[in-house]
């Protein structure tokens, strides 16, 4: 009896410790850039322009501008074309065409994102001869696509098949039965997936370092180099620039904040109990 | 001897397979309008199989196939043309097992044959949904909560809830599968009171594992077994003098 008690704490304490050895690193970042970061935020940092190097304020409002106009294009492109897919993979998995597309997306989703910038330049850049928003967006959707194709086919695979042939019994089309019960059902599920996956493009800098490039102006049309937050962060880390490096974890702490407040929109829309 | 009422379902040399797996051996069998057919038989016989080929979910289960002829009224269900969709608007379901759309509540559940197929709206469909309920004996444990989740009943109760969900659209004929398995002793009697009335209009095809219910409700009888149909006929003289000696050994419980 005794042993089994203590057996019972060690593992627990044993956990315990591993949770937090887990939460180290996630606190340190979170410390560090707050650290870093927040002595630039002010409001001129939120609106406007940078400042030449050495003069003082000057901030990165055309970057924020800049990943706001990339993640709505990309979620434009994306959204529609992975829940499509996603329907596809899960609702019509039998069908040739699913199976093709099963492969093509999981292939998709295995290219580095580098290599995924690359291959907007060469397909998009190259050919219209010069950086543009419009690059950019490509790029972001070829990550954003597979994300959004997978999570949806995996939330519909969680529909129970009965709960599908119910459906059909009742003498509706199939098309119904996706729309009306499937989608309807998981729709709190499917807005998450679509959430996680703007989330994780915001911080993509890899695509859009040939692609959207960028610039030191505000927004000038979809044809032209577009400031994006992670570029931005970039170009300013790799300065030899003190009060640039400052700037970049400002645009850090921003950057984390935007993935945040999208965690916390998770939070609402999370499923809830079916019985509740 | 020919029975005078009209056959309404016809199967001839009905096959069904899931990948190479034969699970009926060619079924032949008749139902009239109106009649109560009990379909029993020891579990993984083919009962359920079977009752899937004639609204042609089978087809639905991965690798599930059926060949040979199924008619109603005269309608080939397995022809090339034949739309399965309207073929199930009129050949209703009650599954083995309870699935009600968890994302709808309790009266959308009911409505849903109706609401998604057009067929009723407004005050027609509140009150075909509370007759719905009302037959399926359900409609007082759940009137004060039409909007709670469907998810939320009893296990017994989500079983009537998806017999009232197949009774709203009125089908003529309907399927059942072992529709009472999971009810107690009051919800049952109510159920066979709702065959024998719904009997008048419609045509019923019920799996059940109770001999005694069999008896007490059906016209006609068909024992399946290993899926081949062993024996098919009048209720009374399956129960009293079957012709195969593995109905009687069945029915009187020495084996299966
Ligand atoms: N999806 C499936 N894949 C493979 N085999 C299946 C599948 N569905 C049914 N079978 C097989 O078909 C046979 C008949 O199954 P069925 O469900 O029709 O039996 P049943 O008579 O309804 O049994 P029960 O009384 O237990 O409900 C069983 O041997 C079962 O193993
Ligand atoms: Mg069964």
């Amino acid at each position: 009896m005794i042993a089994r008690h203590w057996l019972n704490r060690l593992f627990i304490s044993g956990i315990c410790l591993l949770a937090m050895i887990a939460l180290v690193p996630l606190f340190s970042v979170l410390f560090y850039v707050i650290s870093h970061g927040a002595s630039s935020l002010s409001l001129e940092f939120f609106s406007s322009l940078p400042a030449p190097v050495g003069e003082i304020g000057g901030g990165i409002g055309h970057a924020i501008l800049g990943s706001v106009v990339l993640i709505s294009m990309c979620s434009l492109i994306s959204i529609p074309l992975g829940l499509g897919m996603g329907i596809l993979l899960s609702e019509y998995s039998q069908k040739p065409v699913s199976r093709v597309l099963g492969v093509v997306v999981e292939l998709l989703s295995s290219i580095p994102s580098i290599v995924v910038g690359l291959f907007a330049y060469a397909l998009v850049v190259r050919p219209f001869k010069g950086f543009s928003a419009h690059a950019g967006a490509i790029a972001l959707s070829m990550i954003m696509i597979p994300l959004v194709a997978r999570t949806t086919e995996e939330m519909l695979k969680l529909v129970p098949r009965s709960v599908r042939e119910a459906g059909l019994a009742l003498g509706l089309p199939k098309a119904r039965v996706i729309v009306s019960i499937v989608l309807k059902g998981s729709l709190r599920s499917l807005t998450v997936g679509v959430i996680l996956a703007v989330a994780r493009i915001a911080g993509e800098t890899a695509p859009l370092l040939f692609t959207a490039f960028a610039s030191q102006h505000w927004f000038q049309g979809l044809s032209e180099p577009l400031a994006s937050i992670p570029v931005q962060i970039y170009t300013y880390a790799v300065s030899p620039y003190e009060d640039w490096h400052a700037k970049a974890w400002g645009g850090a702490l921003i950057l984390i904040l935007m993935v945040l407040g999208l965690n916390l929109l998770i939070r609402i829309f999370l499923p809830r109990r079916k019985d509740g | 001897m020919m029975t005078p009422s009209p056959v309404l379902l016809e199967v001839n040399g009905l096959k069904a397979f899931v990948e190479s797996t034969e699970i009926l051996h060619g079924i032949d069998l008749g139902v009239s309008r109106q009649e109560v057919v009990a379909f029993i038989g020891p579990s993984g016989c083919g009962k359920s199989t079977f009752l899937r080929c004639l609204n042609r979910l089978h087809e639905e289960t991965p690798g599930g196939r059926a060949e040979g002829r199924v008619t109603l009224e005269g309608q080939d269900l397995y022809a090339s043309g034949t739309d399965p969709v309207q073929i199930r608007r009129r050949i209703g379901m009650v599954f083995q097992k309870p699935n009600p759309f968890p994302s709808m509540s309790i009266f959308e559940n009911v409505a849903s044959g109706l609401r998604l197929n057009r067929i009723a709206k407004g005050v027609e469909l509140e009150a075909r949904v509370e007759a719905a309920l009302r037959e399926a004996a359900l409609w007082n444990e759940v009137k004060d909560k039409l909007d709670a989740s469907g998810m939320s009943l009893s296990g017994g109760q989500q079983q009537r809830l998806c017999i009232a969900r197949a009774l709203a659209v009125k089908p003529p004929v309907l399927l059942m599968d072992e529709p009472t398995s999971a009810l107690d002793p009051v919800s049952t009697a109510k159920i066979e009171e709702l065959v024998i009335q719904l009997k008048k209009e419609t045509t019923i095809l019920m799996v059940t594992h109770n001999m005694q219910q069999a008896a007490r409700i059906s016209d006609r009888t068909a024992f399946f077994l290993y899926g081949d149909l062993v024996e098919y006929g009048p209720t009374t003289k399956v129960f009293t003098t079957p012709s195969d000696r593995r109905t009687e050994e069945y029915i009187t419980g020495r084996f299966g």
